[in-house]
C-alpha cells in the first residue's frame, strides 16, 4: 500500500463569511502526480495554499506524513511552490533567485575535535554547495549559462523554468504547482507539460498540480481530484474520471458529453430520448436518472438498424474526428466519429451498454426556508414571492381582512410563520427584467441536457440556488430575475416548537 | 473656414515661454548677481568671501546636519507605518493613511504656530523648563512633524507595488520574517526611500519658517541666511543661493533622482 504523504481531514475554509472549502477530505500518495481540477472559484487554489501554509484552514486538519501541520508557517514546511505568475524576485538575477532557498537553509553538520569527540553545529550551506546545487537545478530545467541574467530579460517560458528550479533546488518532499503553465502559449504549454511529467519521474517526489484545463489534467496526472463549489466531486485516475464520471458536473467538465434525463424501466434498463437501452448501472425501478453518453460512444449506422433515428444538423471537422450534431425528435445529440456525414442526412444510432452512464440526479426539486409576511406572501432567497397560504392548512380560506380561517373556523395570523418552500425544476422562469420576478441572481451553471438546459441561478446575498430547466439559451454570469407562478410554490409548515 | 491645426510642437509654446521667463532667465540673473559686485563688475569676491567665512560655512554645515537628522527620524517613523499599511488587508486602511496626510491640508504656518504654542504650554510645566531653550530639538521636531507625510506617501506607494506573492515565495523558500524583510522588502522599497529622502531632506534644509518660529531665531539654516542677505546684499544672497542649488543638485544626483525609470515621485501627491 502506498504511503499517504498528505492527508486532509474535514478541512473547511471560509474567508469572512464566504465558505470556500466545504468539508474536504482526501489523501495524496507519496510520489504521485496529483491534480486539483475545477473551474475558477472552485477552491482548488485555496486547497493548495493551505497545503503550502499561506492560508490556514478554518477547521479540520492537514497531515504531512501523519503529523499535523495545519498551523505550521510556510517556511517550516518541507514543500515548495511554483507560483502562478512565478513570483520571481525582480532585484535578483537567475542565480540569486534559485539560491534563495538554499541561503535560508540551516543544516546540522557533525565534526570531530582534536580529542576525537564529535559535536554538531547548525550552519549555513557553504558557497560551494550552493553553487553546485544551483547549477544542477538549472541544468535540470535547461537553463545552464543563464546564472547572471536578470529576471526582466527572460521570456515567459524561461521565467517559468527559473521558478521551477527555484522550488526543486530545495529538494522538497512535495512540489506544489499553481496553474504554472497558465501564462504560456499553447505550444510552449504542451512542451512544458511533457517536461514536467518527465521531471516528476526523474525527481521521484510528489507533485500537486492545480489547473482548470481538463486536457492538461488528463495528460499529466496519476490522480485527478475534481472540485466544484468547494467540494470534491470525484477522485480517481484520468481514465476512471473520464470513463466513469461520478456525476453530471464531472461528465460535463471533463471532455464532451451528452447529458440527458432518463428513467429506469427495468433491471439494467433505462429509457431516454424515448427509447429503451440496456446499461450496466443498477438503479431502482422508475427512478429518474441523469444519463451521460460520451460523443464517441454513440455509434452511427443505417437508419433502419438504429435504436435512435435522427437528422444530421451540423458537421464540424476537428482534425482527427468529425463532431456531428443530430436532431433526434426534440433532443440534440453530439457524436464524435471518424466517418463523415452530410448535413440533412438521416442516420441511425446505437449506444452499447458500457457507453451509458447513469447517475443520480443532483437536483429533483428546490427547497428553501421561507417566512410568511403580513401580506400573505413568502420571503426566501433574498426575495418575496406571491403564494397561496391556504395550502398550509387544508380546507382553510382567507377572510376579507386577509386573515386565514381554518376549516374549523379558527382565525390565524400567519405573519412571521416559518415555512418550507418547495419549487419544482420545471416551475421556474427567469427574465432579463430585474423587476419581473421575486428575486434576482446570477446564472452560475449551464448544462445542456439534450433537449433543454439545466441552469443554476444563485442569489447574491444569501447565495441560495435555484435549479431549473429551460429551453432557452442564457449566458453564464447573467443577472436575471426569478419568476415563480403563485400556484407552483408549495408551502409546508415547519415542525418547530410552539412559541409561548 | 479652416481651423488652425495644433501640432504637439505648437502646444508646447506656452510652456516654453513660461520656462524661459520663470526658470531660465531668473537663473541667469542669479548667476549674474552672484558673480558681480555692487557696481555690476565681474568679480569673484562673493565666492571667495563665502568659502573663507567660517560662520557661513558652519551655517551650511548646521543646515545639512539638521536636515539629515530630520530625514533619518522621518524615515524611522514612516517606514514601519508604510510597511504595516501596505501589507495590511484591512479594508479601511486608506482612512488611516489619510489621517497621516491630513495635516498637509492645513496651513503650514498655522501648524508650526500650533506646535510653538504647545511647546510654550509644556515648558510652563514643572521639570519641563528645558524645552524653552532647546531650540534645535524644537526645530527638528517641527520639521519631522511637517515633512513626515512626504516620507510616508512615496514609501507606501512603493511598498504597495511589491507583489504579495513575493512575500509568500520568500516564506515558501524557508525565509523567516527578518530574512524576508532584509532580502526582499528593504531592497525593493529603495526607490521609495530615495524619493522620500529627497522630498524631506531638501525642504528641511531651506524651509526656515520652522526654524524661525520654533528656534527662537537662534537656529539659522541656509534658507534663512539667503533671505537675510537679500535684504541688503543681493550679490552675496545670489551666491549662497547658487551654492545651495549645487548642493541640491549633487544630492539629487547621488540618490539617483534623475533616473527616468522607477520614478515614484510622480505618484505621491
Amino acid at each position: 500500500m502506498a504511503e499517504h504523504i498528505i492527508e486532509l481531514e474535514h478541512v473547511t475554509k471560509s474567508f469572512d463569511d464566504n465558505l470556500v472549502i466545504d468539508d474536504v477530505s482526501f489523501y495524496v500518495n507519496k510520489g504521485e502526480f496529483i491534480t486539483f481540477l475545477g473551474p475558477s472559484g472552485c477552491g482548488k487554489t485555496t486547497t493548495l495554499r493551505m497545503i503550502a501554509g499561506f492560508d490556514l484552514p478554518t477547521s479540520g486538519k492537514i497531515l504531512l506524513n501523519g503529523k499535523d501541520i495545519s498551523l505550521l508557517p510556510p517556511n517550516k514546511r518541507p514543500v515548495n511552490t511554483v507560483f502562478q505568475r512565478y513570483a520571481l524576485f525582480p532585484h535578483f538575477n537567475v542565480y540569486e533567485n534559485v539560491a534563495y532557498g538554499l541561503r535560508c537553509k540551516r543544516v546540522k553538520n557533525t565534526y570531530q575535535n582534536d580529542k576525537g569527540e564529535t559535536y554538531t553545529k547548525v550552519e549555513r550551506l557553504s558557497k560551494k554547495d550552493i553553487a553546485e546545487k544551483v547549477s544542477r537545478a538549472l541544468a535540470l530545467v535547461d537553463l545552464e549559462g543563464f546564472e547572471k541574467r536578470s529576471i526582466s530579460t527572460l521570456s515567459g517560458g524561461q521565467q517559468q523554468r527559473v521558478a521551477i528550479a527555484r522550488a526543486i533546488v530545495n529538494e522538497p518532499e512535495i512540489l506544489l504547482l499553481d496553474e504554472p503553465l497558465g501564462a504560456l502559449d499553447l505550444k510552449m504549454r504542451k512542451e512544458m507539460q511533457l517536461e514536467l511529467k518527465a521531471m516528476h519521474k526523474r525527481l521521484g517526489i510528489t507533485f500537486i498540480y492545480v489547473t482548470h484545463d481538463q486536457e492538461e489534467a488528463l495528460t499529466m496526472s496519476d490522480t485527478i481530484v475534481v472540485m466544484a463549489d468547494g467540494v470534491v466531486q470525484q477522485i480517481g485516475t484520468p481514465t476512471k474520471i473520464y470513463n466513469e464520471p461520478a456525476n453530471t458536473f464531472v461528465a460535463d467538465f471533463i471532455g464532451e458529453s451528452n447529458i440527458l434525463t432518463g428513467t429506469v424501466v427495468g433491471d439494467k434498463r433505462v429509457k431516454f430520448c424515448g427509447k429503451e437501452f440496456a446499461c450496466l448501472d443498477e438503479f431502482e425501478l422508475n427512478e429518474p436518472v441523469d444519463v451521460v453518453v460520451r460523443p464517441e460512444d454513440i455509434l452511427m449506422c443505417a437508419p433502419e438498424e438504429g435504436t435512435l433515428v435522427g437528422d444530421v444538423i451540423s458537421v464540424i471537422f476537428k482534425g482527427i474526428h468529425y463532431e456531428i450534431t443530430v436532431q433526434v425528435g426534440k433532443y440534440e445529440l453530439v457524436i464524435a466519429s471518424t466517418q463523415r456525414r452530410e448535413v440533412g442526412e438521416r442516420i441511425g444510432m446505437n449506444v452499447l451498454p458500457d457507453g451509458i452512464h447513469l447517475m443520480k440526479p443532483k437536483y429533483t426539486t428546490n427547497v428553501f426556508d421561507g417566512v410568511i409576511t403580513k401580506h400573505n406572501t413568502v420571503k426566501f432567497a433574498d426575495g418575496e414571492f406571491e403564494c397561496d397560504v391556504t395550502q398550509l392548512y387544508p380546507g382553510s380560506h382567507l377572510d376579507d381582512e386577509e386573515y386565514l380561517i381554518t376549516a374549523e373556523g379558527e382565525k390565524i395570523d400567519l405573519t412571521d410563520v416559518e415555512v418550507r418552500v418547495e419549487v419544482g425544476l420545471d416551475d421556474i422562469e427567469i427574465s432579463d427584467d430585474a423587476e419581473a420576478g421575486g428575486t434576482v441572481g446570477r446564472i452560475i451553471s449551464i448544462i445542456y441536457k439534450g433537449d433543454h438546459y439545466r441552469l443554476i441561478v444563485r442569489t447574491e446575498e444569501e447565495e441560495e440556488d435555484f435549479v431549473f430547466s429551460t429551453a432557452d439559451l442564457w449566458n453564464e454570469n447573467d443577472l436575471v430575475s426569478v419568476i415563480i407562478p403563485k400556484d407552483k410554490i408549495k408551502l409546508t409548515r415547519k415542525v418547530t416548537e410552539e412559541k409561548r | 473656414m479652416r481651423l488652425p491645426r495644433f501640432s504637439r510642437k505648437t502646444l508646447c509654446i506656452p510652456y516654453a515661454v513660461f520656462l524661459v521667463f520663470f526658470v531660465i532667465i531668473p537663473m541667469l540673473v542669479i548667476v549674474l548677481f552672484a558673480f558681480t559686485d555692487k557696481e555690476y563688475h565681474i568679480s569673484f569676491d562673493n565666492f571667495i568671501h563665502f568659502f573663507s567665512d567660517p560662520s557661513k560655512l558652519s551655517t551650511i554645515f548646521y543646515s545639512i546636519v539638521i536636515a539629515l537628522i530630520t530625514t533619518v527620524i522621518c524615515l524611522l517613523i514612516a517606514y514601519p507605518i508604510a510597511y504595516i499599511l501596505a501589507r495590511s488587508t484591512m479594508k479601511k486602511k486608506y482612512i488611516i493613511l489619510m489621517l497621516f496626510v491630513l495635516p498637509m491640508w492645513i496651513n503650514f504656518v498655522l501648524r508650526v504656530n500650533a506646535i510653538r504654542e504647545l511647546f510654550n504650554l509644556l515648558s510652563a510645566l514643572p521639570g519641563m523648563e528645558w524645552i524653552e531653550s532647546a531650540n534645535y530639538f524644537k526645530t527638528v521636531f517641527g520639521m519631522v512633524y511637517d515633512f513626515l507625510p512626504f516620507m510616508i506617501l512615496p514609501l507606501y506607494t512603493t511598498m504597495l507595488k511589491i507583489e504579495k506573492s513575493l512575500y509568500e515565495a520568500s516564506a515558501d523558500l524557508g525565509a523567516g520574517w527578518s530574512a524576508t524583510f532584509f532580502r526582499i522588502t528593504l531592497p525593493l522599497s529603495v526607490p521609495g526611500i530615495m524619493s522620500g529622502v529627497t522630498m524631506v531632506f531638501l525642504p528641511s534644509m531651506t524651509n526656515y519658517v520652522v526654524s524661525d518660529m520654533l528656534g527662537n531665531a537662534k537656529v539659522t539654516i541656509i534658507g534663512k541666511f539667503i533671505s537675510d542677505y537679500f535684504g541688503n546684499d543681493w550679490h552675496m544672497g545670489s551666491m549662497i543661493a547658487l551654492v545651495l542649488l549645487i548642493v541640491v543638485f549633487l544630492s539629487t544626483w547621488l540618490t539617483g533622482g534623475f533616473s527616468s525609470e522607477e520614478n515614484v515621485r510622480g505618484t505621491n501627491l
